[in-house]
This record gives C-alpha cells, structure tokens and sequence, in this order.
C-alpha cells in the first residue's frame, strides 16, 4: 500500500545528509563542547559552523542565534525572557488570536505575572491588520509578536508592514517563524524583526534542535539559568547532534529553498483545485494565495475530522485536522474559530502538508482515496 | 489509530445499523453538532421488544463505533433492559475507551434512551 506523509506541519523527515552529518556527533566526536581538553574541540567547532550556517539562512549575525531544544522553547524563551528584560519600560504586550500554543500559553503566563496582554483578531483569511497593531499599540507596550505563517491554515502574515510600525512605535517585534524558515525565503533585516523562532524539525533537520534569532542589543532575559553556554543565554550542554543536523538542514535549505518553494506551490494549488471540483460542500481555509508553499486545509460539512483521519490512516495517508475530537481538550481549534468558522464547520477540518519529496502520484492516490471516504462518513451522518 | 482498541476499529470500519427508519415507532436524537458529536437513533418495537434499530451519527471514531455497539447491545432486548445499558457496559464492550472518549459512550446510551422515552411518550398520547 502507498504511504503518503501529509503532515509536515507535525514533523518532517529529515534529509539523508542530515542524518550524515549528525552521526559523528553520537559516535567519534561524543564530547562536551565546553570542555578544555581535546575531546571537546570537533564538537565546539561544529556548534560553531552549525550556528554559522543558521544565521546565514535567515541573514543574521552568528551571535545573534541562540540554540533552545524545540521552537516552543524560543517561543517561551522570547516571550518570557524579552518580556521579563524590558519590564520596566512597560508591561503590555500584544500577539495575534491564532498564535500557537506556546506563544498564546506563554502570554497567559505572563499575565499571571502581572503583564496586560491584547489579541489582535484576524479577517476571515486568519490575516493581522497592520492597523490593528498600530491601534493596539500604547506607551507600556513592550511587546508585539506574530507568526509569520499559520501551521493550521497555512496564511503568511504581513510582518514587514507590522514591523514598520513597531519600529516607528518603539516596540520590539518577535515573530515564531517556525513555520516558514527552510520552507520560504526569511530575511530578519527584511523582516524588520527584533526576534524570531524557528525549529530544525520543520525544514528537514532532526527534532530537539531549534534556534531564537535575538537582534544585536535588544535585552532578553535567559529562560534556562546554569553554565555559560550560549552566551549566558541558555545553559545547558548542547545536544550537539541535534545542532549539527539543524545547521545542515539550514545549509540545505538555502541551496534548495527556491526549488522547494516551486515545486510545492505547484502540488498545493493542483490539489486545491482538484479537491474544490471534487467534493461537494467543501472550502478552503486560510488565504488562498498568502499561504506555506506545501498547505491544503480545508473544511468538509456534515462530517467530522477525526474519523476522516481515521480512513485516511487505514488508507495508509497521513494527515491532520483542527476538529475538537482530534484535540485531548476537546475543544475545536482556537485558529478555525478566530476566522469566524461556527463550531460545526471547523469540526470537519483536514489540514494536509506536504512535503520537499512529495509527488504528483501522492496527491492523485490522496485524491482517489477521499471522496469516498467523504461518502462514506456523510452516509452515515444525520446532517447530510 | 494506536488509542483505539481493534473491537473499536472493527465498529468503526464496519458499523453495524446504519441508516433511518421512515416510520419509526421512536426517534432520539442527542448531542450537540456545535461540541462535535450528533447521533439520531431510531427503533421500531414488537411488543415491548426492540425489534429493529437503525442510527445515524456525525462525530470521530469513538462515536461511530458506540452507535454500532449500543445498536447490536439494544436489538433483541426488552425496553427495561436497553434503558438499563450503561456507558460502562458499552466501553467495556468495546474493549475500553481512551478517557477523554468516554463521554461518546454516553451519548450512544442516552441516544438510544431517548429513542425508548419518545416511544413511551408516543404510546401513552394514544392512550
């Protein structure tokens, strides 16, 4: 049976010459990068080389890169850590409504610890109004962060707009970029942001490697307290493997980003149209041109995501949805209902997302095997 | 899916008792499209026997396969014993559910007692 990997958003499965690179790290070169002695020195240079390549991707400085374990670590890291260092010019910060968990959850945090928190709402394509920030913006704001695209609906956001105003209003702008970096051309200069998150698992690389970009001279306070690595901003010892594929997984990608970028455009909008003339009842959600070059989402009426899944799985095709059955809180996305999708739409959401090695023939079996599923499932539903 | 149970999966894949019943005896429907979860039973009764029974359900895995299983438990019975099957009995049936999944099997029970009071209520009207 075919087995298609449509759930990029989740993981992606990293390049062969990732997993070349790294292995050393686990074998030969096992040591300590912090140590004096010579076991230490192939692993401190390849964290090196590793942050080298990092910085070149997304166009910083090597020491504007500071390594975390996941990108909801550097989510935590920026909002808490840039949060908590500028506290004294203000406790207000501002973040978008369909923020990922570990930026909407880190706010909430803070506001525990007495910071005020605004959620800018978003149009019907999950887009942030430039205006909106500008409007939200007051003399105690410290803070502004919003993701430059959307995992669940796949929109891209106008950070470059937004980070005029943020600088004009003298307020640092973090974006969780994990989404895009090694997926579409990032640029922090272009950007215009103070800090952005990313993470080795969403472009190829391995997971337990991600990275927060921090502007020479913008105030962060360290999340993690210990040793003295990463400049006294993250202590603990490095997961050196991890690094190093994360570091080759950006060198890749900035060879291949544009090849990538082409081909899965290409795919996304074959599949979108196909899906739209295929089924009945169906739309597309997120913005249709603004959108990660590999995403479909889309929701299904009269029938509900997880058993989509289910089929789909049995099908041997891999996928996601934002219905509440698929959440363990059981409650439906927070993304599908901040575009004004009622309840029972969002509940028959599928998110498919592609990825680099994805063919013409994956999305035609997915294709062949989803309609009838739909079939099946609205057979059986009471609202069909 | 690696929470489900096989007896869970084999409902799922191959519900049993699909369909409406145009002229039904009685009719329950529950749960809320709004939470994700609706289910419509409908029974015919002979005496005081379920003699046929037919659902339709809109909701994940779990909810499928409870509708199958609360359908097979509830053909053949008396109305005292289908208003007598619990949630426990039917995840049990099914081989346990995951925990945040139990409240399906709640639904599939009050669905199918929901069908049973309709009938009641529809008997004693023409009374």
């Amino acid at each position: 049976m075919r087995k298609v990997y449509f759930d990029n958003v989740a993981t992606t499965q990293p390049d062969e010459r990732v997993l070349t690179a790294m292995n050393p790290y686990f074998r030969e070169h096992f040591g300590n990068p912090s140590s004096l002695h010579s076991f230490g020195e192939a692993p401190k240079k390849a964290v090196d080389e590793a942050r080298t390549k990092v910085a070149e991707l997304i166009g910083a400085g090597p020491e504007e890169i500071i390594f975390t374990a996941s990108g909801t670590e550097a989510n935590n890291f920026a909002l808490k850590g840039i949060s908590h260092a500028n506290r004294e010019k203000g406790k207000h910060i501002v973040i978008s409504e369909i923020e990922h968990f570990s930026v909407f959850h880190s706010a909430r945090t803070l506001e525990k610890w007495g910071f005020e928190v605004t959620h800018l709402s978003v149009d019907q394509y999950g887009l942030v109004d430039p205006h909106d920030v500008e409007e939200a913006i007051r003399p105690e704001t410290i803070l502004v962060s919003v993701m430059h695209a959307n995992n669940e609906i796949g929109t891209i956001q106008p950070i470059e707009e937004i980070s005029k105003i943020t600088k004009e209003k003298g307020v640092l702008l973090h974006t969780d970029a994990v989404a895009t970096v090694g997926n579409i051309p990032v640029d922090v200069g272009k950007l215009g942001v103070d800090s952005l998150s990313l993470a080795g698992n969403q472009f190829y690389g391995p997971k337990g490697a991600g990275a927060l970009y921090v502007r020479k001279g913008v105030r962060i306070s360290p999340l993690i307290d210990g040793g003295i690595q990463e400049g006294g901003k993250r202590a603990g010892t490095e997961e050196v493997p991890a690094i190093v594929g994360l570091g080759k997984a950006a060198e890749i990608a900035g060879e291949e980003l544009s090849s990538r970028g082409r081909h899965l455009e290409e795919l996304r909008d074959y599949f979108i149209d196909r899906l739209l003339q295929e089924i009945e009842h169906i739309k597309l959600t997120g913005h249709p041109q603004k959108r990660l070059p590999g995403h479909v989402s889309i929701v299904i009426r009269f029938i509900e995501g997880e058993s989509m899944l289910m089929f789909l799985n049995i099908k041997g095709i891999a996928a996601s949805s934002g219905s509440a059955c698929t959440s363990r809180a059981l409650k439906a996305s927070h993304v599908l209902t901040s575009i004004g999708l009622p309840h029972e739409i969002a509940h028959g959401s599928l998110v498919f997302s592609m990825g680099a090695k994805d063919t013409k023939e994956d999305v035609d079996y997915v294709l062949e095997e989803l309609p009838p599923i739909v079939k099946r499932l609205r057979d059986m539903s009471p609202l069909y | 899916m690696a929470m489900y149970s096989e007896k869970v999966m084999e409902h799922f894949q191959n519900p049993h008792n699909v369909g409406v019943i145009e002229d039904a005896d009685g009719v329950g429907e529950v749960g809320n499209p709004i939470c994700g979860d609706l289910m419509t039973f409908y029974i015919k009764v002979n005496g005081d026997v379920i003699s046929e029974l037919k659902f339709q359900t809109f909701g994940c895995g779990a909810a499928i396969a409870v509708s199958s299983i609360v359908s097979e438990m509830a053909i053949g019975k008396t109305l005292d014993e289908a208003l007598k099957i619990s949630k426990e009995v039917v995840a049990e049936e099914l081989g346990g559910l995951p925990a945040q999944k139990m409240h399906c099997s709640n639904l599939g029970t009050d669905a199918l007692h929901e069908a049973i009071n309709d009938y009641l209520k529809k008997q004693s009207k023409k009374k």
